[in-house]
């Protein structure tokens, strides 16, 4: 029985109902010590002394660095541990550790500062991380022939991850190096930061059971293994550090703020004739990922709307606040937020319907992008805008003024541009008598990878689903398959294991398994990423095809809307989206169905509150996210527009699914005549709008 | 101190004022119940204490003396095998809390209300829902 379209059990489904799945605080390693963070408390300045009173603990320093005092990321602009300059709060200084978590609770650290000026505004920030220009058309002369231009200005807020368990590593000195065991998406980025600040190749990492992640588990793992790294290394013992909630919030990435300004020239039947935007995203206080966020965030800038004049300019700044970072949908939901808050507003402004505004412009198959990627037969924007709006008797509750709204959107699958011919991916399957196999680093996070892939494996290689393993991501043994991140796993990983199995199969010819491990001894595949002929992509003019593929999808929320409070609570959402082709039913469904809830609370609740640079409301008491009450009925319906180079048509699920949700309940305020553009749209924020 | 924990008579000693969730996580080696917040509103260390779902990390071991405690590893239940089976546990790490805080759950009692306790980051609850009402 084929495996691909079918709810197999997952292949750690009972570890985790039973409690048996070990994450990285159920680890112990004998002599192990407990590790603390020393952190800093302003935002900008310099540190002129520091005052340790910590006995029994091993302390470590930026002098006890052997390599380089940096987390090596896109740039190597950020330190492991603070020398003198402070960029933000919360930034770490010293690290501890011992035997025994009194000991570390009882040490002071006193920390004397020079205090300077912060920066906390992006709009008045001109330490720029990266600029970027995306140029189709002549944007001024199609301006000035428009009927009528649309101009507004739309803002989001930070969003924490809360994925729920903190991030935790466990350093072991092994070997004259060190192996990193920990809750983490992608061991080869560890890897590759580790042996810059340690100046060593000697070096291991590997994933174990992860709690979640989404994008919050990207980078941001380099930063806390180092420091295990580091203390192991000087106490010659393993060293635990695991954070608590507070420090999680505190310390760690969050989603990018953004302001983004659109200015659209409109045909009088609704025709866009020209899309000039501005994006602007707040990096906080170094560049970990921004530059590749802000990428993302202009590629999805227009939403997925025909245009033949478009310019786009966007910007990712320095601030004082803590770094900013990957987060699911990785600057889409930011700028498509503004783009579908945007449509609804030019329909306003042309007294016409929405979604005929949409249904107009919207993206076909043959159109071209901002960047001039032609699209192919599996654009399917309009069948996902027409199924949401059927399917939610849409037009009917809109007549009945109800408090209903929607969202069209896309997002691009696998990195951007060149991206992935840069990363050359590899995945390996190794011959077993039972099956195969699958040695990838990808990572599991919740999101059904293991079970995934083997799914793609045994129906390529003709064997029963239980027959293929799925070995853990572990540096040492298996080859890097690129970073769990950008909806690549499914689709690009996939296909690379699908190529592996597929060759495995004709070098089996009819031998059984048995037989050919026998005759010829063990069978280990291994194939890199190939990029898909006639592809082209070009890093200096943003030209070119910016994503193998896009999923397509449309949101449709409805609200029940309290006009004395004007507290917003969403009865039911609907999300239509095509993915290409769903491998496993429900762990795709359940990325729709976290996505959407995830997004909720993006639009309504979250809410990172920064005093002084610092979060203060870095607790889960204060800081809110959706419970089941809040959460209501998701109606997650999958449309399988196959992708001709995806596995069995598959194209990303992952991250989609947040792009759309913030815009759809706005909009759906807005039909009550509130002029809300900025989220999160939190009852004292609806009640200062203007109406429309 | 003497208690009932998933379902044997066990003598443990630790400091009255130990948070249950150290206790059964370091001194009884039961790592299925886990720390999401340390304050009591994310639910991930429920456990059953008299057949009541209770925050373990909110919970001094004192409190406990004389009192029958279920961990998600002592829980008999069929909602392991349908949590499983339907995806309600992605990621896993609120799953033994949310299981235990739905075997708790009474007969005809209202779901969503009965779980607003247990946060869950990855499935937006809809698998979880979908387990408890087949």
């Amino acid at each position: 029985m084929p495996a691909v379209g079918r709810n197999v059990l997952r292949k750690e489904a009972l570890a985790k109902v039973t409690g048996a799945a070990k994450y990285i605080d159920d680890f112990s390693f004998p002599g192990m010590l407990w590790a603390r963070t020393i952190r800093t408390t302003i935002a900008c300045g310099r540190i002129t002394d520091v005052a340790i009173s910590a006995p029994g603990c091993v302390i470590v320093t930026h002098a006890d660095i052997p390599g380089d005092n940096v987390i090596a990321c896109i740039e190597h602009d950020q330190p492991c541990l603070v020398e003198t300059d402070v960029r933000h709060a919360a930034e770490p200084v010293l690290l501890l550790a011992a035997d025994d978590r009194a000991k570390l609770a009882a040490a002071t650290v006193t920390i004397a500062y020079a205090p300077a000026a912060p920066l906390f505004d992006a709009r008045r920030s001109n330490t720029l991380f990266k600029k970027i220009d995306i140029v189709k058309g002549d944007v001024a002369a199609a301006l000035a022939r428009a009927h009528r231009i649309i101009e507004g200005t739309y803002t989001t807020g930070h969003q924490e991850h809360v994925y729920l368990e903190t991030n935790g590593v466990i350093a072991v000195p092994e070997e004259g190096g060190i192996t990193v065991y920990g809750s983490i998406q992608c061991p080869f980025y560890v890897h590759k930061a580790l042996k810059v600040l340690l100046g060593s190749d000697k070096v291991r990492v590997v994933q174990v059971e992860t709690g979640g992640g989404f994008g919050g588990k990207e980078e941001y793992p380099s930063m806390i293994a180092g420091h295990a790294a580091l203390l192991a290394l000087k106490a010659k013992r393993p060293v635990k550090l695991v954070y608590d909630r507070v420090e999680d919030m505190l310390a760690t990435t969050k989603r990018h703020p953004s302001v983004v300004r659109h200015r659209t020239g409109v045909a009088k039947d609704g025709r866009l004739l020209a899309m000039d935007i501005d994006v602007l995203m707040d990096g906080g206080a170094y560049a970990t990922l921004s530059p590749v966020v802000l990428s993302r965030g202009v590629l999805h800038a227009t939403g997925p709307y025909r245009c033949d004049n478009i310019r786009i300019v966007g910007r990712a700044v320095m601030t004082n606040t803590p770094p900013n970072g990957a987060f699911r949908g990785f600057g889409a939901p930011q700028t498509q937020f503004a783009a579908e808050v945007h449509m609804e507003r030019i329909a306003e402004a042309l007294a016409m319907d929405s979604v005929r505004l949409r249904e107009i412009n919207v993206l076909r198959s043959g159109d071209t992008t901002a960047t001039g990627q032609k699209l192919g037969s599996d654009c399917s924007a309009r069948k996902v805008l027409r199924d949401a709006v059927k399917r939610t008797n849409y037009a009917k509750k809109r007549a009945a003024r109800k408090p209903i709204g929607l969202a069209l959107f896309f997002h691009g699958s696998g990195f951007t541009g060149g991206g992935e011919v840069r990363l050359a991916s590899k995945a390996s399957l190794e011959l077993t008598p039972r099956g195969a196999r699958i040695l990838v680093a990808s990572t599991e996070i919740g999101q059904g990878t293991r079970t995934m892939h083997a799914q793609i494996v045994a129906d390529t290689l003709g064997v029963p689903f239980d027959a293929v393993d799925v070995a853990d991501p572990d540096t040492s043994r298996v080859p890097d398959s690129g970073p769990t991140v950008a909806s690549r796993t499914c689709m690009i990983v996939g296909r690379i294991l699908q190529r592996c199995a597929r060759e495995m199969k004709r070098k089996l010819g009819r031998l059984s398994r048995r037989e050919y491990l026998k005759r010829h001894g063990p069978l280990v595949i291994t194939k890199e990423y190939e990029r898909p002929s006639g592809m082209t992509w070009d890093d200096a003019t943003y030209r070119g095809d910016a994503y193998e593929a896009f999923g397509w999808a449309c949101d449709v929320v409805e609200l029940d809307f309290n006009p004395d409070t004007y507290e917003a609570r969403p009865i039911r959402v609907t999300a239509v989206q095509d993915i290409g082709k769903a491998i496993h039913p429900i762990l795709a469904a359940g990325q729709i169905e976290g996505g959407t809830a995830q997004g909720l609370g993006y639009a309504l609740l979250e809410e990172v509150v920064m005093r002084d640079g610092r979060m203060a409301n870095a607790s889960l008491t204060n800081y809110i996210i959706p419970t089941s009450m809040d959460t209501p009925e998701i109606d997650a319906v999958i449309v399988e527009s196959p992708y001709r180079h995806g596995p069995f048509g598959a194209k990303g699920v992952g991250e989609m699914p947040i792009d759309g949700v913030a815009p759809a309940v706005v909009n759906a305020i807005r039909h009550l005549g509130l002029d809300l553009r900025d989220i999160p749209a939190t009852p004292e924020r609806i009640s200062e709008c203007g109406l429309i | 101190m003497r208690l009932d924990l998933n379902g044997a008579k066990v003598d443990i000693a630790a400091p009255p004022m130990k948070r249950l969730l150290d206790v059964l996580r370091e001194q009884c080696a039961l790592t299925g119940t886990k720390e999401g917040c340390g304050e009591g509103e994310c639910g991930a260390c429920t456990v059953l204490v008299d057949g009541r779902p209770v925050n373990s990390c909110l919970v001094p071991f004192a409190q406990v003396k004389g009192c029958k405690v279920v961990t998600i590893e002592g829980l008999d239940s069929r909602l392991k095998e349908v949590f499983a089976r339907e995806g309600g546990a992605q990621c896993g790490f609120c799953t033994p809390g949310m299981i235990v805080a739905a075997a708790a759950l009474r007969k005809g009692g209202d779901v969503r209300a009965g779980l607003a306790g247990n946060l869950c980051r990855c499935t937006g609850y809809t698998a979880i829902f979908r387990a408890l009402n087949p």
